[in-house]
């Protein structure tokens, strides 16, 4: 578990979308696909995933339909809305931009060294 | 693009906060189930597998409380969650929600009402279509407006600045539509009045320039639609109707716009009539270049002119009439006012008073902010302990903060609304008022959307403000040291931010006592001023003659006999008339020149002296005395060598009398040329105004220069009511069809007292407000000092401490702001008595009964607001006290 890596704040949002840009999936299923996808390298404290989950709702970059699970089980699935699908891109994007910079910037040589 | 669940969710976390709930609840639910699910597949127990799926989701109530803020129910439910709160703490405390509630709509019902009053007069534009380019014309030299009528022709056509200029004169006619005659307010307009304004009426038609056809051609009559209403019932067959305006018969054309009542903001007309109509209704005649009678000139800029091309525009047309008529013109020279307060004449002192009381009422809600700040601050000191576990518990100092602030929001709101529902009524009230009887003048101070606008940021601005005194005691609340410590750890002997602010509070409302004190003993005083005549046992009857048709050659006969009839009656002791009084509201000036002077010129007058036409018995009737000479006689008539009564001043300055009778036998010559030689002299009084400096006077016999309209003085010890009634049925006997208005000695003074007398009112009312102010102030520090200091108090009295030395402790320092604060105020209050003085006659602070009595006032209040915190002082059970903490 130590080898985990806590989030930059802000990039749950991103990871969410991502998560469910594969297919319409309930809270716990989101949990597990960003496990997945992200070879269990970041630690989410479960509950935390969803105050987030209702902000996208509210700016309406997910919505939300009342479903069965394939456990049987009552759940709340949610999918991406054409707005999510667009701000996804944008964020990808955007965030690729910062990674490659930093990442960049981290492997200068210092010159005087 | 948001979709319609972004739209329910918010709904749903609005309007049903529980549905919101119930589907977080089934959602976190659900994930806990999965997660068991999971758990239990790789071999755990049911049981166990759900307790472990719990322990890993989380808090699960921090995170019920951030799904809510994230949906964005979360505000309005705190908010509400803060106002129940905040509601129940006020409730608990009804004694300090009462009294913050209370100084509240005080201050902020002050701040209405002044700012209601400022905003009919100085902010609302007049009631006329594109009142932004309406200018009235102002003389350069002086705050008033008056011209001839030839000048304004000349003026009217020769400009190429104004759109068209109009004009207007006010007078007073007798009105005869058959039924009871009575005297009405009567604008006389140019023929272009509506046009010129672009008003329409609201019945039949308005008269036109293209019905001016020469001197009294016109003869027509638009009704102000208030009149129409009154009088007319709202009957439309008013309109050519054929009515009789001091018995001349004229036609009503139709009835003005509502609510339009002239463009003189307190002065209502009730009905408009050509001003070609001047001389039937026997005024002066149109051509009279040196007669200025006409009120006012106005007109709207034409598009592109600005104000300072109109002036020089004006002021050539000026030069070259000063030129063309040097006998009959004057200086000249033109300014641009706004017609709303006839320029400067009213516009500028009642700015002047307005802002003034706006910066006193501004001063009382400071002071009462900060009276409120300081009580807030204290019963914050009293919750720190409460506050403390709040914040150990886990509570944010935000949330506490906002809880404050939204208890400061509720009393200030509260304190708006009633201060603004108490304003409207008192407005209603100021509004309906008609303070002079014989003038028709309102005070339209109805509150409109800016009024209320201003009351709620007032409020809400003093509500941030008293709620953020507070803020830095709790942001440096340190919840462990006030749980351990208890909540009284330091006894402060510094001056601390509420002490300052109280300090402030006081000198501002012991400024406002002073000037209170100031005003009120002027005025006191002034009520008992030597006016130069009685006003005791004196009875008015104001008639005009014309108003009943009188020709000027049977004007004097009729009067002999009004003089006859009235002292016929019993009771009466004499009776005397003149053409105005002095202190009335109608009297006139002219200049004198010495006997010698050829050239009478204004610039070689000696004097300007204050003229009245008074009958024989006149100064035995008004109580005016003669120190030398004689009064006039019946025989002082047209064919008797002019003559004249003088006043004492008059012989000072004019004759440089040393003795009172040194005067008698001179002569003067009048502006037109007239000698008259004096014959008495009169003691000084007042003419104008009570603060005036001493004036000279004339009386001249009213035989030699007539009027027509006059007041009879009825001097009498009878019961006004019933003399009163005698007189109007003895005047009604001698003429059934002439309009009569009884009055006493004060009534046609109140025009003249007015000022004096809002003022005293206004700073009266603010004085008192002021003192309840301090009161409040300071019993929330004596009370808190008490509250806070019991157990040494109680500790002190176990030791053996008398009275004295208690109630020092306990009030001392409240007691000792209160002397700093009245000190610096009473200082204050005298320096800005000295503008009192201008305003109010001997209104002087160096009176040692003011300054003994503020100094008394402010005593009481510090006794009254004292008392109660000292009686709980003087009571401390030292036992009880020290058992129970």
């Amino acid at each position: 578990m130590t080898d985990q890596a806590q989030l930059l704040p802000g990039t749950l949002d991103l990871l969410i979308l991502r998560a469910v840009s594969l297919g319409p999936l309930h809270g716990y299923g989101i949990l597990l696909r960003i496990g997945q996808i992200s070879d269990n390298a970041l630690l989410i404290e479960q509950g935390a995933l969803y105050p987030g989950l209702f902000r996208l709702v509210r700016q309406g970059l997910l919505k939300a339909s009342w479903g069965t699970s394939d456990n049987n089980r009552r759940a709340k699935f949610y999918e991406l809305t054409t707005a999510g699908k667009k701000r996804l891109r944008e964020e990808t994007a955007s965030w690729n931009r910062l990674a490659s910079a930093i990442a960049a910037a981290l492997a200068q040589q210092p010159e005087e060294a | 693009m948001k979709s319609l669940d972004s739209l329910r969710i918010r709904i749903v976390s609005f309007f049903r906060p529980e549905d919101l709930r119930a589907e977080m609840e089934e959602e976190l639910r659900s994930h806990i189930a999965h997660r068991a699910d999971d758990l239990e597949r790789s071999g755990l127990p049911r049981s166990e597998a759900e307790r472990r799926a719990r322990i890993e989701f989380g808090a699960r109530e921090k995170y019920k409380e951030e799904i809510h803020q994230a949906a964005g129910g979360n505000f309005i439910g705190t908010v509400f969650q803060d106002l129940r709160y905040s509601l129940r703490v006020l409730r608990k405390s009804p004694g300090f929600t009462f009294a913050a509630v209370l100084t509240l709509a005080l201050a902020i019902g002050a701040n209405a009402v002044v700012f209601s009053v400022m905003n009919a007069f100085v902010i609302r534009p007049l009631d006329v279509p594109h009142a932004d380019s309406l200018y009235a014309l102002q003389h350069g030299n002086e705050a008033s407006g008056y011209e001839s009528y030839a000048d304004y022709v000349d003026l009217r056509d020769r400009n190429r600045t104004f759109e068209s200029l109009l004009a207007y004169n006010a007078t007073q006619l007798g009105l005869d539509d058959g039924r009871d005659p009575s005297s009405v307010w009567v604008l006389e307009a140019s023929g272009n009045y509506f046009d010129t304004l672009g008003l329409k009426p609201s019945l039949g038609r308005f008269f036109h320039a293209a019905d001016e056809h020469g001197p009294n051609s016109a003869p027509y009559i638009v009704l102000t639609y208030d009149y129409w209403h009154t009088h007319f019932q709202d009957d439309p067959g008013v309109v050519g109707r054929v009515v009789r305006l001091n018995k001349h018969p004229f036609t009503i054309l139709g009835v003005g716009p509502r609510g339009y009542n002239g463009t003189l903001l307190f002065f209502n007309p009730e009905i408009f009539i050509p001003i070609v109509e001047h001389p039937l209704i026997g005024g002066e005649d149109l051509n009279t270049r040196s007669a200025h009678w006409v009120f006012e000139l106005m007109g709207h800029l034409k598009p592109g002119v600005t104000p300072a091309l109109a002036i020089a525009d004006l002021n050539s047309i000026g030069a070259q009439l000063e030129k063309a008529y040097p006998k009959d013109e004057r200086k000249m020279t033109f300014i641009l006012a706004r017609p709303n307060l006839y320029g400067d004449y009213l516009g500028r002192p009642v700015m002047a008073f307005m802002a003034a009381l706006m910066l006193l009422a501004g001063l009382i809600l400071l002071a009462a902010c900060a009276n409120l700040g300081s009580l807030f601050a204290a019963r914050a000191a009293d919750r720190s302990r409460e506050v403390a576990l709040r914040l150990a518990l886990g509570s944010s100092r935000k949330r506490i903060l906002r809880g404050l602030f939204t208890e400061a929001m509720l009393i200030s709101l509260a304190g708006g609304g009633l201060g603004l529902a108490g304003s409207v009524v008192l407005l209603r009230a100021l509004t309906a008022w008609k303070p002079f009887p014989r003038w028709p003048i309102h005070i339209g101070v109805n509150p409109d959307a800016n009024v209320y606008a201003v009351a709620v940021l007032l409020a809400l601005v003093s509500g941030l403000l008293f709620g953020a005194v507070p803020v830095r005691q709790v942001l440096r609340t340190n919840p462990y040291e006030v749980v351990k410590a208890g909540s009284n750890s330091r006894a402060g002997r510094r001056f601390t931010v509420g002490d300052v602010l109280l300090v402030v509070q006081i000198a501002i409302c012991a400024v406002l006592v002073t000037s209170s004190m100031v005003a009120v003993r002027g005025l006191a005083r002034g009520l008992h001023a030597d006016f130069g005549f009685d006003i005791k046992n004196i009875l008015l009857a104001e008639t005009d003659l014309g108003m009943a048709g009188y020709s000027e050659d049977r004007v004097p006969a009729m009067q002999k006999r009004m003089v006859e009839a009235l002292a016929a009656l019993p009771g009466v002791e004499s009776v005397g008339f003149a053409n105005g009084l002095p202190m009335g509201d109608d009297g006139a000036s002219s200049d004198v020149f010495t006997d010698n002077t050829t050239d009478l010129s204004p610039s070689n007058a000696m004097i300007n002296a204050t003229e009245y036409s008074v009958s024989p018995e006149y100064f035995r009737a008004a109580g005016t005395t003669l120190l030398a000479g004689r009064a006039f006689t019946w025989q002082d008539d047209k064919d008797a060598p002019r003559v004249g009564v003088v006043n004492a001043e008059f012989a000072r300055k004019f004759f440089g009398a040393k003795s009172e009778g040194a005067a008698i036998g001179r002569f003067y010559k009048m502006k037109d040329g007239t000698r008259i030689q004096v014959v008495g002299i009169a003691e000084d009084g007042k003419y104008g105004s009570v603060t005036e400096d001493p004036r000279a006077a004339m009386f001249l016999p009213i035989l030699q220069s007539p009027s027509r309209s006059t007041q009879l003085v009825v001097r009498s010890t009878r019961d006004p009511q019933l003399l009163g009634a005698a007189m109007r049925g003895a005047l009604h006997e001698l003429d059934a069809g002439l309009p009569v208005l009884i009055e006493s000695r004060e009534g046609p003074m109140g025009v003249m007292l007015f000022g004096p007398r809002m003022a005293t009112i206004s700073l009266g009312v603010l004085g008192l407000m002021g003192a309840m102010l301090s009161v409040t102030g300071i019993f929330g520090l004596a009370a808190y000092s008490v509250s806070k200091r019991l157990r040494e108090l109680g500790i002190r009295i176990a030791l053996g401490a008398q009275r004295k030395e208690v109630l020092q402790a306990a009030l001392g320092r409240p007691l000792k702001l209160l002397a700093l604060g009245s000190g610096a105020g009473l200082i204050l209050g005298i320096l800005a008595g000295r503008v009192l003085a201008h305003i109010v006659y001997e209104a002087t602070p160096r009176d040692p009964v003011v300054l003994a009595g503020v100094v008394v006032a402010m005593m009481l209040l510090g006794l009254v607001a004292t008392w109660l915190p000292a009686q709980r002082a003087l009571s401390v059970n030292p036992l009880i006290l020290l058992r129970e903490e």
